[in-house]
């Protein structure tokens, strides 16, 4: 039997009622040694901050969090920096796996942070290697001080690299 | 790999629905190799409370409006209860307003409604919720462009691919042939699955009219062959 699934639908401006929650952007607490601070800004075609975006964090076996964009279209979530090796034990680079949310987005989108730490292991990654080497940078945090930086950018030229799954 | 959903999924660009024009990715998305995606959902970090799934019950009166139960069956793809999941809920009041400092549509606030809730599905897989039937309200899609009534929902069901966040539509609605959100669907079986049924055995007499709506979530792709490998 396969029943057909539940279409998506946007989740429109106004989740802020409903999703978000005090301390959600965490998906590990703050003063945890080995927590790691992520910031970045989604930005739509034009170039515009996206002030109505939530993001999710999703770390298999460490924890969730979830984090709207503020007028700026900024973002903060602190996590952790899983172990390499994905499901079925693929040799995977440590990386979070990202869902966007916003207005203007019918389903949301998927990608990934991976870590600016880790070339050798980035370079054997088979997702990355998947992508075009010149969008590959996308994917890849940028060590800004004691933070790691990330933008998503939805569409134009270095638009970030989103996947089907 | 076939995409069963695509006629049943919305296109990320739909010009007619404004909000996607700027939005929507335009390089091609990469396709990742079936079962890359299959870890189990996390474990939410907030306790549902108990009372969560009673919108009318958060304030010291009730909200204005016409009391509704909603309620149905979360399944995956192969028809089996998704048990013990989180659903969230979020919506507008009666009169078509959010409590949402950047909902500016001139219709009151209602004191007794925050219109958010949460459940967990039991073990047949169902959630209820008791409410009010949301307002419609305008937006600035396009000239007189009026959203139909409808309730948003949040799901994680049991993977990473399973999320889901959509909307819940009420029978009958003669908005709905106007939504471009709704009508970005290009199945209009797909459409029809988004709209609610009312129920007379979910109708409570003398107290409030009931809504069934069943959502079915994207199963694991892995077959019963490769999970015997993990």
């Amino acid at each position: 039997m396969s029943l057909p699934v539940t279409p998506s639908q946007t989740v429109g401006p106004f989740f802020g009622v409903g999703l978000p929650f005090e301390g959600s952007e965490n998906v590990v607490p703050a003063e945890r040694d080995a927590a790691i601070r992520i910031q970045g800004q989604v930005i739509d075609g034009k170039g515009d901050p996206v002030p109505d975006a939530l993001l999710e964090i999703w770390e298999p076996s460490v924890g969730f969090g979830r984090c709207r964009t503020d007028a700026e279209g900024a973002f903060h979530v602190v996590a952790a920096k899983p172990k390499a090796g994905g499901p079925g034990g693929a040799p995977e680079a440590p990386h979070l796996n990202v869902t966007v949310f916003a207005r203007g987005l019918l389903r949301h989108l998927v990608t990934r942070i991976y870590f600016p730490d880790e070339a050798t292991a980035n370079a054997d990654d088979p997702v990355l290697k998947l992508v075009e080497p010149e969008r590959r940078p996308t994917l890849i945090a940028k060590e800004c001080g004691n933070v790691l930086h990330f933008d998503i950018r939805l569409q134009g030229t270095s638009e970030t690299v989103f996947f089907v799954i | 790999m076939i995409n069963h959903d695509d006629e049943q999924e919305p296109p990320y660009l739909y010009p007619d629905y404004v909000g996607t024009r700027l939005r929507a990715p335009v390089r091609p998305l990469v396709r990742l190799p079936p079962g890359s995606h299959d870890f189990p959902a996390p474990f939410f970090p907030r306790e549902v409370g108990k009372l969560e799934f009673d919108l009318t019950r958060q304030h010291a009166g009730e909200p204005l409006g016409e009391r509704i139960i909603v309620t149905g069956r979360v399944l995956d793809s192969d028809g089996r209860p998704v048990r013990q999941t989180v659903v969230e809920v979020w919506q507008a009041n009666a009169a078509g307003r959010y409590l949402d400092q950047d909902d500016q549509h001139k219709a009151p606030l209602d004191p007794n409604f925050a219109g958010a809730g949460r459940c967990l599905t039991d073990d047949q897989g169902r959630y209820r919720f008791v409410t009010i039937k949301p307002g419609a309200y305008p937006w600035t899609n396009h000239l007189n462009a009026w959203r139909p009534a409808h309730v948003h929902f949040s799901l994680f069901g049991q993977h990473f691919r399973s999320r889901l966040v959509t909307q819940m539509y009420f029978p009958g609605d003669p908005l709905m042939p106007h939504d471009p959100i709704l009508q970005s669907i290009p199945d209009p079986a797909g459409r029809e699955r988004l709209v609610s049924r009312w129920d007379q055995e979910t109708t409570v007499p003398q107290w409030a009219l009931g809504y069934q709506w069943d959502i079915v979530l994207r199963g694991s792709e892995a077959t019963p062959f490769e999970d015997e490998h993990r």
